[in-house]
């Protein structure tokens, strides 16, 4: 009434649920996109994979609801097909997993509105960051207007999960009367998606000595140390990776 | 005896779950948190956080090659040499396209299934 010259400031604090919710279909519209029809293509084929393993549809659903992030899951499937228990199951996932932090806290200070953001709706949003999502933010977020980014995020995360937890329980289901090649290309379909993100997502030259240290560790420990192999491939083939690339950064400092 | 049975029953309809809920809901959401609440306090290229990078690539690579190596299913019908090449061409089609993931996986599935089919009608 005082500020006839702040008519944006004034508006948006009349009707913030209103323009958050605009926000949120925005960021919904968005889902429908390249990368989301590529991770649904992925899940496709880990519900295949699941199947194969003797997970339960609603096994499978739980994992890509509770989890979502598809590295993650693949793991926790492995750890349950090879009967680990649950703290060595739980060490395998979290380790897989690590690289959600750096990722979340890169993204934190995009979505969030000094003073104004709640952390439950932080902590709310942080279940969305997994790849695909995040990829897709980081890209797109600075261009938008700061209170439109949190809703936007939600939107297109929430838009993302949905469909693909609908799609993996719909090819959960179809997978059965797929013919086995066609089941057969699906199982295919994770490793190579995870190659090319994974490679695509390595920043330093120690995230890419990783990469190939695992690739050739993986099978190794699985043949000589069956049960534990995923993290043994991972502290060793991370560390060598890690020790190998410091040296060349640095020297033997 | 019919106890026990039933115990076994709720056991094992719930002994996933529990699993699903405890390795892998808080093993992962954990540090979505955790970056919450660090959010920008840590340094992203501090040399701990490259080392605990590494590990976890490492690991998915792990997971990778074992997929690749030892598939489960109908996958595990195909020769060793087919998939290896399948990936390859993926992955090298995949920086053929200025690193655009959609290209090395189709091109990893074509390449596939048309081995496949070849090999199919190879067969007697």
């Amino acid at each position: 009434m005082t500020a006839p010259d702040q008519p944006d400031i004034d508006q948006e604090s009349q009707n913030p649920p209103e323009n958050t919710r605009v926000w949120m279909a925005r960021g919904a519209r968005a889902a429908v996109s390249i990368p989301a029809f590529i991770l649904t293509a992925a899940f496709v084929g880990y519900a295949g994979l699941a199947r194969e393993t003797g997970l339960t549809l609603f096994e499978t659903l739980a994992m890509t609801g509770f989890v979502w992030a598809l590295p993650s899951i693949v793991v926790l499937t492995g750890a349950i097909s090879s009967g680990m228990g649950i703290l060595p199951a739980g060490i395998a996932v979290a380790l897989a997993s690590v690289r959600l932090m750096p990722m979340t806290m890169a993204l934190m200070p995009l979505v969030k509105v000094p003073g104004k953001t709640k952390t439950w709706q932080l902590l709310i949003a942080s279940h969305f960051v997994a790849v695909t999502a995040w990829v897709f933010a980081m890209k797109h977020l600075p261009d938008m207007p700061r209170e439109g980014r949190l809703p936007f995020f939600i939107g297109f995360g929430a838009a993302v999960t949905s469909f693909v937890f609908c799609m993996t329980g719909v090819s959960y289901l179809l997978v059965e009367s797929m013919p086995g090649m066609v089941a057969g290309a699906l199982f295919l379909l994770t490793p190579v998606y995870f190659l090319c993100s994974l490679w695509g997502a390595a920043r330093l030259n120690a995230d890419r000595a990783a990469m190939v240290a695992g690739l050739l560790l993986g099978p190794v420990f699985f043949t000589y140390l069956p049960g534990l192999d995923l993290l043994w491939t991972g502290l060793v083939g991370g560390t060598i990776a890690y020790l190998g690339t410091r040296i060349m950064r640095r020297g033997l400092s | 005896m019919e106890g026990s049975t039933a115990g076994g029953l709720v056991s094992e309809t719930w002994w996933p779950l529990v699993m699903i809920i405890i390795a892998g809901w808080f093993a992962t959401d954990v540090w979505r948190w955790l970056g919450v609440f660090a959010g920008g306090r840590l340094r992203e290229d501090g040399e701990l956080l490259i080392w605990v990078r590494c590990v976890a690539t490492a690991l998915v690579a792990g997971v990778i090659s074992k997929l690749i190596l030892f598939p489960q299913g109908v996958l595990a019908e195909t020769p060793l040499w087919l998939r290896l090449a399948a990936a390859g061409f993926g992955f090298a089609s995949f920086f053929a396209a200025r690193q655009r993931v959609f290209v090395g996986v189709l091109a990893a599935e074509v390449f596939l299934v048309s081995g496949w089919l070849i090999l199919d009608t190879m067969a007697p």
